[in-house]
């Protein structure tokens, strides 16, 4: 098992060495002198000689590449070009609330998503599968950024029920996390679903309804743990959705999280922030499918890794 | 045999519809039959037949709809189809048991064996959990599976086919019913296998006095087990007989097709003596001929037979066949 | 009980018959929701196609004494912070959404399928090169690579087709490079092979018609997709900038306004809304109606 953990982390080692070498192509496709472009417009051309030294721009493309590796591995992102923090400070203050959002999405997205997938699949083609599956399509339709500036409206303006943005106490968080799931919950009903129909056809459900199993039994013990494995898939795959949904929903909500921070990086044109959360949202999206990966293993005994 | 008993199962007049995109198909096609207690019915024919489809009938296994099933099956005194569905679950896995084709997926792959087994024995005989696991245990013992408190505690992965196949016997036995649906148990499994498998259910079936309904389209295990057969064709019921009757001396053109490709092995044949195909297909169950649905492919075939469909003729006690042939 | 044939993710089919045709036709059209989808999508097109007929004047001019304006017989969707009609600048945002779709779409096909046919026709080392360099672009979720993409390129109309056209090429290749992979052993491109045909011949003739099914429905809900990303792009001030008649521009503007004018905000959504369920709708039906297994 910890061999397979080590296994899979040194998988990640040639996607992590491409992402590395996009981002730091990124900068050199930008036109203008990438030292100007790194340092931001208000630099001092003082600062902007210490940015070219640490770059090394006289010396060959792969020593520059190298070097830029060496300070990556160092978690060393350089320095916002508007604040003059270190990039990875400005990182760590955002990323717990970018996490708790995240988290409390997909934790409403399965305590939904999965029930109303398996109740579609129980009893496929009646109104109840028909509501649920309509409503998945509304949810994948639904352009996130919309569906908060409504709930917006109706909670904080019309209803004066819940803050409209900003972070500090539990309501704070059940607009913004809502309005993520809603993404999420219609991909996890709709898979969960489609896998429950297929799982619900295969000889040992037959079986385990030839025992004179309840139905319940049947569905949740025989069926429902079987489909698990690729729901489990599904929702790790959502994770990168919820990411980008994210960007959006910290707007909409003035939520001072990681997608928040690199929308004003980019408006900003603060091209060392922009690398950084780029960099941390690759990571965290691989991260989370090797957790992924590892999860297989509590749930299908055939997976045993060695 | 004894045949004036009440028999354990009477199916009258059964008929097994599926409403598809391309029409109505009718997979048993008003069949009927009894099983007397303790004995092993034989019921063959070649795929496509409805032999699975009434075995899924009997214990209304079929999705409805698309299934419709219509007739009546009289078990115990009631007819299972006019039961509520926790009534027919009181009788799944208690007084009717299933096996099916397939051991490599006819078991659970996320469960334990041992649970699989325990959990009906759980349902039906109110076991806690502790005394259900160490019946399935004892089960999985019956079944000669070796070193059973090991074995109830893995999965299906690290079984074989044939260890499979005892599981679901086991599973299959574990309320002591008093029928047991076969569905072709040995299809899948080595020849080698198939013979143990076999020999195993013969041995416990006398020992639990359990009637099995055997479905296959292998003659040989039919020739060797069962004490009657019904052979089917097209969802209808072509003939019935006594085991030895039948093969001493088949009457419909059909069931002498399937003799002929049976392979004999023994005195006065030679050992390489070449298998005869019955030829032609199974008609498509959309498509059925008019006349007698075997009369594409008879070898008897007679004018009459292509338009007007053969009665059922009643030869003796169990014995009866659906031809032209046999009413004159 | 239908006549099909064993499933697969991408069915090498016999080409396509005339009986294919029409029951994937009486099929698609017996689908009730496809079929809403693509007359919704139709009226998105009529609306695209005849938007100076439909809203007569500038969308885009500003006339501030009719700011803000609630909905009226006037201006039946009300009028923005710069008492622009709404109605207006919703029918011209289709041109708008419309266009970035066919131009995402046509980025991805015309570089992710040829990528994808190569990778998977030739496999080797070109293979391994393309496939590496498409992990490290799945690495990022869709959304964040177009934002990485716009942060290097800027914003604007042509710099959000090709972000988000480039953020697609993985999602060809992968699709078109597993269907070759599956064509290719068939028994007719290996006859076509020992025939002697050329490589190129055999990439059209044989291996392309096959890998248009999954081509249809990526094609169809990538449009979804792509107005979705657009609108975001927008909405963030990093794609179509203002005051162009963009549906996520005008949201992002009509943020400001929530509390004392919701329905700027309401209307352009809508639109984002439908369009892209009308994608959804066909792309569904699309799938279930070239084959019920094939699944994305």
């Amino acid at each position: 098992m910890l061999n397979y953990v080590i296994k899979r982390l040194f998988s990640m080692i040639p996607v992590l060495v491409g992402i590395s070498i996009l981002l730091f192509f990124m900068l050199r496709m930008l036109p203008g002198d990438p030292a100007q472009v790194l340092a931001g417009q208000m630099a001092s051309p003082e600062e902007i000689e210490t940015i070219r030294k640490q770059l090394g721009l006289d010396r060959p493309v792969y020593e520059q590449y190298l070097s830029y590796l060496g300070r990556l591995v160092r978690l060393d992102l350089g320095r916002s070009a508007r604040t003059q923090n270190p990039v990875i400070e400005e990182i760590w203050a955002r990323l717990p609330n970018t996490a708790l959002l995240a988290v409390v999405a997909i934790g409403l997205a399965c305590l939904f998503g999965i029930p109303a997938g398996v109740i579609s699949a129980v009893r496929p083609y009646t109104w109840v599968d028909y509501a649920v599956t309509m409503g998945a399509l509304f949810g994948i339709s639904m352009p996130v950024f919309w569906l908060g500036l409504m709930l917006v409206v109706v909670f904080a303006v019309v209803l004066r029920w819940l803050p409209a943005g900003g972070t500090g106490s539990w309501q704070h968080v059940v607009l913004p996390s809502v309005t993520l799931a809603s993404f999420v919950v219609a991909f996890i009903a709709r898979m969960t679903r489609s896998t429950m129909l297929e799982t619900l056809s295969l000889d040992y459900i037959s079986t385990a309804r030839s025992k004179g199993l309840k139905e319940e039994v049947v569905v949740i013990k025989h069926a429902l743990k079987n489909a698990l494995i690729p729901i489990v898939t599904v929702v790790g795959l959502q994770f990168g959705l919820l990411l980008g949904g994210a960007v959006l929903t910290e707007t909409v909500f003035a939520w001072p999280g990681i997608g928040r921070l690199i929308v004003d990086s980019i408006l900003a044109r603060d091209y060392p922030v922009i690398q950084g959360t780029i960099l941390i949202f690759g990571l965290l999206y691989i991260l989370v499918n090797l957790a992924v990966d590892i999860l297989y293993v509590v749930i299908d005994p055939r997976i045993r890794y060695e | 045999m004894t045949v004036n008993a009440e028999p354990l199962l009477r199916v009258e007049n059964l008929y097994t519809r599926f409403d598809t995109m391309d029409g109505v198909v009718t997979a048993v096609d008003g069949i009927d039959f009894d099983v007397h207690a303790g004995e092993t019915l034989g019921l063959v024919g070649e795929s496509g037949c409805g032999k699975s489809v009434t075995a899924l009938s009997i214990l209304r296994l079929l999705r409805c709809p698309p299934a419709r099933i219509e007739g009546r099956i009289l078990f115990g005194g009631r007819d299972l189809l006019q039961l509520d569905a926790d009534a027919v679950r009181s009788v799944r896995g208690r007084e009717i048991s299933m096996i099916f084709q397939e051991p490599m997926t006819s078991l659970n792959p996320v469960l334990a064996i041992g649970e699989q087994v325990a959990e009906g024995v759980r349902l039906h005989q109110r076991l806690s959990r502790r005394e259900s696991w160490q019946r399935a245990v004892e089960m999985l013992q019956k079944v000669q599976i070796p070193s059973p408190e090991i074995r109830a505690a893995q999965y299906p992965h690290k079984f074989s086919g044939g260890m499979r196949q005892r599981a679901m016997i086991a599973m299959a036995l574990s309320c002591g019913p008093k029928l047991i649906l076969a569905d072709e148990p040995t299809t899948a499994l080595d020849v080698t296998i198939q013979a143990q498998i076999m020999s195993l259910m013969m041995q416990l079936k006398q020992e639990l006095n359990t009637a099995i309904v055997l479905i296959t389209h292998d003659l040989g295990i039919v020739a060797e087990t069962a004490s009657r057969v019904i052979v089917m064709y097209a969802g209808q019921i072509m003939e019935e007989a006594p085991v030895r009757d039948l093969f001493k001396d088949p009457r419909h053109p059909y069931t002498r097709g399937l003799l002929g490709s049976v392979p004999v092995i023994g005195r006065g044949q030679r050992p390489n003596r070449r298998l005869q195909e019955i030829p032609g297909m199974v008609p498509s169950p959309l498509r059925m001929p008019a006349g007698c649905r075997f009369h594409p492919r008879c070898p008897q075939v007679a004018p009459r037979c292509c338009h007007e469909a053969p009665p059922m003729v009643l030869l003796g006690e169990h014995r009866r066949v659906r031809c032209w042939l046999e009413t004159v | 009980m239908s006549e099909e044939t064993e499933p697969n993710v991408c069915r090498p089919a016999e080409l396509p018959s005339e009986n294919r045709w029409r029951r994937f036709w009486v099929k698609l059209r017996r689908n009730k929701a496809a079929v809403a989808g693509g007359v919704l999508l139709l009226l998105y097109v009529f609306c695209a196609l005849l938007a100076p007929v439909l809203f007569r004047g500038d969308p885009a001019a500003p006339n501030l004494i009719l700011a803000l304006e609630p909905p009226s017989f006037k201006d039946p969707l009300g009028t923005d912070e710069l008492g622009r009609s709404i109605l207006g600048r919703v029918i011209y945002g289709a041109r708008i959404s419309l266009l970035i779709a066919v131009g995402v779409i046509a980025v991805g096909l015309l570089i992710g399928v040829p990528l994808g046919l190569i990778s998977g026709f030739f496999g080797g080392k070109v293979d391994f090169l393309i496939q590496r360099a498409t992990d490290a672009m799945l690495a990022f979720p869709g959304f964040l690579l177009a934002l990485a993409l716009v942060s290097v390129l800027g914003v604007g109309i042509n710099n959000t087709v090709i972000s988000i056209g480039i953020s697609m090429i993985p999602l060809y290749i992968r699709l078109v490079r597993s269907c070759v992979l599956t064509v290719r052993e068939e028994v007719y491109v290996e006859a076509a092979r020992a025939a002697g045909t050329r490589d190129g011949m055999i990439l059209l003739r044989h291996i392309l018609p096959n890998v248009m099914v999954p081509i249809t429905v990526q094609t169809s809900l990538g449009m979804g997709t792509a107005i979705l990303f657009a609108a975001g792009l927008g909405f963030l001030g990093i794609g179509v900038q203002p005051p162009t008649p963009e549906w996520g521009a005008m949201l992002g503007s009509a943020r400001a306004y929530l509390f004392n004018a919701p329905h700027v905000a309401t209307f352009p959504g809508i639109a984002i809304f439908l369009a892209v369920l009308s994608f959804n709708l066909l792309g569904d039906g699309l799938r279930d109606a070239l084959d019920p297994r094939f699944k994305i």
